[in-house]
């Protein structure tokens, strides 16, 4: 049995809004009885076209679908458009008190419904999920088929909540969770966001505070650094840093290794390039 | 709350007999059966003792039985032990509806170069034979099929199946997890080379299972070490399961009828008053024999998650067909591969009974059951379109 908070059942035994407006001024419609989830959302907008003055929806899902289209048309009234754009999949999550990985697809699902009434409404192309009856081609390339997920989708979930494995992007979206042929493309993509967010991060670091370059000398020797040095048996200890002179003991298997001078190059390259081009390793005895 | 249970497919209580027969084998009867001296040699006589009991329920030898951990190792020892009998065979048949202990198996050994056909169902989940036939070949190692499936209780015809693969000269395994103590079975009179069964689904704990092997059935074990279990299964005996075990197959033997009898009604009845009273459902597997205590009720436009949630509010508990619960997120691999339109599948539930189900179990889940369907379709986009038409 799934481990859902008390607010995840309490919107899922008494869901809040549902049903239909039948004179509604945006309807959003993603997933598919195929799929095992679907959402139709609908919105009606004050007088003025401002603001969001009601929600409801109909779900046909799981127990945390239910809840986050409910915990979604809670969220969204009283809200501008653009402010209930702003929402994002981990919101929704969070409102509920968290949602189990395996379920994050359906916070997603919520999200999606919400972009795609929203688009259709301002008669603008509906986003690309591919993932849907409704709307029209979805731009990006097709990568899971048997969810109709697309590249542009995958790689949006995948940066706006940091996915790291092939697994993850199967509990948020569903991708891979059938048939399995798009692992390998998921993998791919994934790979290719934390490129283009690596690269951002060595665009940035124009001006770093002092106190920023060291955090990010400890993030980048933590999450960078150790976890190679830990596949071949060894490890290292931060020592100090003084300005951009960085010192390091090696440990474990790299604790007197004949190479660790090339070791030393290796971690000085890994920080130049994530922190800062002026930094020098040095390693101590320590 | 009082607690409904229908989910003996999954495990079932331990009944207070058996557990009353394996209490002193923790902290007084404790001693290893293969020591030399009286105190060891008293749990080798109720070890002995259980495995006839086994071997009555099954029409076996006591030679025949050999205690594992569960159902799972005992599928596992069968295809490995055949593969290893012939090592120059490489192909293997099994069915698509398998429970994952043998298909999860069968794929790891496709990818190590071994040949896998996996045999096709209908859409009642029945086999066909003459697919077998046509399929079993000089270079098949061993054929594992199901006794009677987990989810729908569809009972295949294992003995038919048997007698075309000993033609071929290829050795024959069935999980028998869900059949044993529900159906009569009689190895005495059978083809079948090798069983499986698994003590928590006939109300011995978890944690003890039995491979059955015919007599003179070439065999190597998995695990290796002692000399118990006559050489085919090393490691010291889970004496007080084992013994649990053997009471507990006695009671089966006494409650056959039983499950023949009153549970098969109260089953029936639950399917009639269901169907009848909730639209737009079907029966998965209902055109064929099936276990008589497994009912497995496809509902149009709901999701199963959402029902098993409301059900359990209600005291209830169940399982479903859906994949929404286990994490993965197609419908299971049965329903899928008896073609159970995804509208159906995505809401089926099962419901299986034991001895200890009443008929005020059976009354409870009447009277839940249809508000359920009709509060879920009421909110399903779906629901609404197809129903209002
Ligand atoms: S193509 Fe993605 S799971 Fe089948």
């Amino acid at each position: 049995m799934w481990d859902y908070t008390d607010k995840v059942k309490e919107h899922f035994l008494n869901p809040r809004n549902v049903g239909e407006i039948t004179d509604a001024d945006a309807v959003g419609e993603v997933g598919s009885l195929a799929c095992g989830d679907a959402l139709k959302l609908f919105i009606k907008l004050d007088e003025n076209k401002e603001r969001i003055v009601d929600a409801k929806f109909q779900t046909f899902g799981c127990g945390s679908a239910i809840a986050s289209s409910s915990a979604l048309t809670e969220m969204v009234k009283g809200k501008t458009l653009d402010e209930a754009l702003e929402i994002t999949n981990q919101q929704i999550a969070d409102f509920l008190g968290g949602l189990p990985e395996e379920k994050m697809h359906c916070s997603v699902m919520g999200q999606e419904a919400l972009e795609v009434a929203i688009a259709k409404y301002r008669g603008v192309e509906a986003p690309a999920h591919g993932h849907g009856h409704d709307h029209v081609e979805s731009e990006g390339e097709l990568v899971c088929k048997c969810f109709g997920l697309t590249d542009v989708f995958l790689k949006k979930v995948i940066a706006s909540n940091k996915l790291t494995t092939a697994e993850q992007v199967t509990h948020f979206t569903k991708a891979g969770g059938a048939c399995g042929g798009c692992i390998p493309k998921i993998k791919e993509l994934i790979a290719e966001v934390l490129g283009e967010e690596k690269k951002a991060a060595v665009e940035k670091p124009a001006k770093l505070t002092n106190l920023r370059k060291m955090q990010l000398i400890q993030e980048t020797l933590e999450n960078e650094v150790r976890p190679q040095l830990w596949a071949d048996g060894g490890d290292l200890e931060l020592i100090d840093i003084d300005g951009s002179n960085v010192q390091v003991a090696f440990r474990k298997a790299c604790a007197g290794c004949a190479s660790s001078g090339y070791t030393a190059r290796f971690v000085e390259q890994k920080l130049r390039e994530l922190v800062s081009p002026d930094i020098t390793v040095q390693e101590v005895q320590g | 709350m009082r607690e409904i249970y229908l989910d003996n497919n999954a495990t079932t209580k331990v009944d207070e007999r058996v557990f009353e027969e394996m209490r002193p084998y923790f902290c007084e009867l404790y001693g290893n059966p293969s020591s030399m001296h009286f105190f060891g040699g008293q749990v080798q006589k109720k070890v002995d003792e259980a495995r006839a009991r086994v071997a009555s329920l099954l029409g076996a030898l006591p030679d025949e039985i050999v205690f594992t951990a569960c159902g799972t190792e005992s599928d596992n020892a069968a295809i490995r032990s055949a593969l290893e009998v012939f090592p120059e065979k490489r192909h293997i048949i099994t069915s698509r509806v398998e429970h994952p202990a043998v298909l999860t198996q069968c794929r790891n050994l496709s990818k190590r170069g071994y040949r896998v056909t996996e045999l096709n169902v209908d859409g009642n989940g029945q086999l066909d034979l003459s697919e077998l036939e046509r399929l079993v070949d000089e270079d098949t190692a061993i054929v594992s099929l199901m006794y009677a499936n987990n989810e729908t209780g569809v009972i295949f015809p294992i003995e038919e199946a048997a007698k075309i693969v000993k033609k071929k000269g290829a050795l024959f395994h069935t999980d028998a997890v869900q059949a044993v103590g529900k159906i009569p079975l009689n190895m005495a009179e059978s083809a079948i080379d090798m069983l499986s069964l698994s003590g928590h689904k006939l109300h011995a704990p978890k944690g003890v299972g039995v491979l059955y092997v015919r007599r003179g059935t070439p065999f190597r074990p998995m695990l290796v070490g002692g000399h118990q279990e006559r050489g085919r299964r090393a490691g010291t005996e889970n004496t007080a399961s084992i013994i649990a075990m053997g009471k507990a197959c006695q009671l089966a033997e006494q409650y056959m009828a039983d499950e023949a009898g009153r549970v098969r009604e109260m089953r029936d009845r639950l399917e009639r008053e269901l169907t009848a009273l909730i639209p737009n459902t079907r029966i998965n597997g209902g055109g064929t024999e099936r276990l008589p205590n497994t009912l497995s009720i496809a509902m149009e436009f709901v999701e199963g998650e959402g029902i098993l949630l409301l059900l359990s509010e209600k005291g209830i508990c169940a399982s479903s067909g859906s994949a929404c619960t286990s994490g993965s997120l197609e419908p299971s691999h049965v329903l899928r591969a008896m073609g159970v339109p995804f509208t159906c599948a995505h809401g089926s539930i099962r419901f299986s009974l034991s001895r200890f189900t009443t008929d005020d179990d059976i009354d409870a889940v009447i009277e839940a059951l249809p508000p359920i369907i009709s509060r879920l379709r009421a909110m399903s986009p779906f629901g609404r379109e197809f129903l209002n038409k």
